[in-house]
Order: C-alpha cells, then structure tokens, then sequence
C-alpha cells in the first residue's frame, strides 16, 4: 500500500508532555489515529494521541550540530550550577 | 443444558467463531497497520468470548470454559452463521465485520439492560470494545465504497453476497422469547430498526447501494451451520483433541 508517514505522540498520563514513540503509515488522519491506536497503545500506555504527517516535521540536520548546539557547551554560567540544592528537593 | 447456559453460549459462540476467522488475517494483513488491527479486533473478540464462556462454566458447574470452546462438535455451536464465512478479500472481512459490529452495539446496548447482572456487566465491558471496532470496519466501508472504481465494485459485490446472513441477527425463537420474558434477554426483533439505520447512514457516506431483503440464511440457534464450520473447528479444536492433556 502506497501510503503517508505519519509520527505519533503518545501522552501517557493527563498533564504530561507528549512523546514521540514511533510512526504509522496511513491513508488519511483518521486512519492514522486508529493505526496508532492499534500499534502502540495495546497496552495501556496512552491517555491521547497525536498524529503528525512527517513531512511537516522541520528538522535540524547534522550539519547543523557543531553551530547549534556546540557553542552552548563552554559556557558553564548557562547552567545553574551554582546553586546549592536544599535536602529534600527532587527531579530538579 | 439450562436455558440461560444455551442462551450464553450463542454469544459466546458467535465471538469465538469469529474471533478464530479473524485470526486468520494475522500476518497476511493488507499492510502490518492493518495486519495488526485485524488481530486486535481478534484478540477483543477473544477476550469477550472467554468471559461469556467462563460465566457459562460457572452456571454448569462441570465443564470448564477450555471444553466449551475445544471438545464440542458442530452441532452443538450455537455461532450465528455470518462468522463462518471465509475472509476472502480484505473487503469481504470488512463488510463482514461492519455488520456484525453494528449488530453487536445494538445487542449489547440492551443487554446491558439484562437482570442478570454479570451478564449486564460483560456487555458494558464489551461495548466499548465494539465502539472502536465499528469506528474502524465503517470508516474502511467508506473509503473503499467512495474510493476507486475496483474498491467500490468489490465491496459492492461483498455486501450483496453477505447480506443474506443477517437475518439470523433479528431472529426470536422460544429460547429467545423465554430470555426475554425473564428480563434476561434482548429482543432481537426490536434491533432491526436502528441496525437498518446505521448501516444506511454508512453506506450513504460509502455511495454504496444497500441490497433488498431477500431469502436470508438460518439454522444457526439450532445448531446448523454450513459446511465451513467443520473447518474451522478442525483447525481451532485440533491441538487440545490430540494431546488431551498438553499443557502451555
């Protein structure tokens, strides 16, 4: 079958970001909801879906990596490290 | 037999049934999306299967659900007819499929209404399974009936050859009549109103013509089926009949 990519993000609890975990082919957006539906929420993963045609996804290219994201690396002041963390505090 | 078991059993029956045909597509599925849906709706049918079976089991209180589905023969499976039939192309199972699913909504619909509490509990827990399998066996109909010239001749030749199977939907026996006067059963008679309606409104969408009403297919609540449920069974019952006792 001839057919469009489709990338799907699942969320997997009310209130969190949603993930990207893979994609689907499919005909049009309905059929693509199904499809992700039926390939990657079978076991209880999701609370909503979302698909995107991969076409529409703008991505950086590896070209790209050294000027994007290299310059940030050497310069430590970007990073609140500095900081003493009190006892008790999590997932920071 | 007591009346409700038998009464059980043609749900259980016609899950099952169809649950096995449809198990059939795995792996050989149009594309590994629909491959994988396909063995899902399955896997669903399957699981409803069991927990009408288990119930039956219970009520009995000899035979366990695995000798229900394994060791009886052909004529004692009470599975509406329509199951039977075998997949052929990807339309024919969608058609297929598209009318048992609306059937199975209506039906559920009011056997959620049962007295009988577990039974009413099966079909609230089915129903939503049901839901999404229609969602997807009508949106196939739609867009293979408004799709190409080919898609729209096949699936209109599908619907006209399984259309004589649903009669057996809506009909009412004594067993039926006695279900329902207990507030046990549904009548199947009152069904046929929406199921024509629903099927209408999709196959409006799919520019699908809908056949007339002609001579329609029976036997099944009796236990008569046509020849290709001795196939069936020999596939789905051969392992448990020749190693009795095989354990997973």
């Amino acid at each position: 079958m001839e057919a469009t990519i489709w990338e799907v993000f699942i969320q997997s609890k009310n209130g969190l970001a949603h993930k990207h975990v893979g994609n689907v082919h499919a005909e049009d957006k309905e059929m693509a909801l199904q499809n992700a539906r039926d390939l990657y929420t079978r076991r209880n993963e999701g609370s909503c879906i979302w698909v995107v045609k991969s076409e529409h996804i703008v991505s950086s290219v590896p070209e790209d990596e050294e000027s994007f994201f290299d310059p940030s690396n050497d310069k430590v002041y970007r990073h609140p490290t500095f900081y003493k963390m009190p006892d008790g505090s999590k997932h920071i | 037999m007591t009346d409700i078991e038998k009464y059980i059993l043609r749900i259980a029956d016609t899950t099952l049934i169809l649950s096995q045909r449809l198990s059939e597509w795995c792996s050989k599925g149009p594309s590994l999306e629909e491959d994988i849906a396909l063995s899902n709706i399955s896997l669903d049918l399957l699981g409803q299967a069991n927990g009408l079976l288990e119930y039956v089991s219970k009520l009995n209180g000899e035979i366990s659900p695995d000798e229900y589905a394994f060791k009886r023969d052909e004529r004692e499976f009470y599975n509406f007819q329509i199951c039977e039939i075998e997949n052929g192309h990807f339309g024919d199972t969608i058609i297929r499929q598209f009318l048992i699913d609306i059937y199975f909504k209506l039906y559920y619909q009011e056997l959620e209404k049962s007295k009988d509490e577990t039974l009413s509990a099966l079909a609230t827990k089915s129903l939503k399974e049901v839901s999404y399998h229609l969602r997807h066996s009508s949106n196939w109909v739609i867009r293979l009936g408004d799709g190409t010239q080919e898609s729209k001749d096949k699936i209109q030749k599908s619907l006209n050859n399984i259309w004589k199977y649903t009669g057996e939907f809506f009909e009412m026996d004594e067993l039926d009549k006695k279900m329902l006067k207990e507030k046990i059963g549904v009548n199947n008679k009152t069904l046929k109103k929406d199921w024509d309606k629903l099927v209408d409104e999709t196959l409006i969408k799919a520019k699908l013509k809908r056949p007339e009403d002609g001579y329609m297919m029976t036997g099944s609540r009796k236990g008569i089926h046509t020849e290709m449920l001795g196939k069936i069974l020999s596939e789905m019952q051969y392992l448990p009949r020749a190693y009795p006792d095989a354990k997973w």
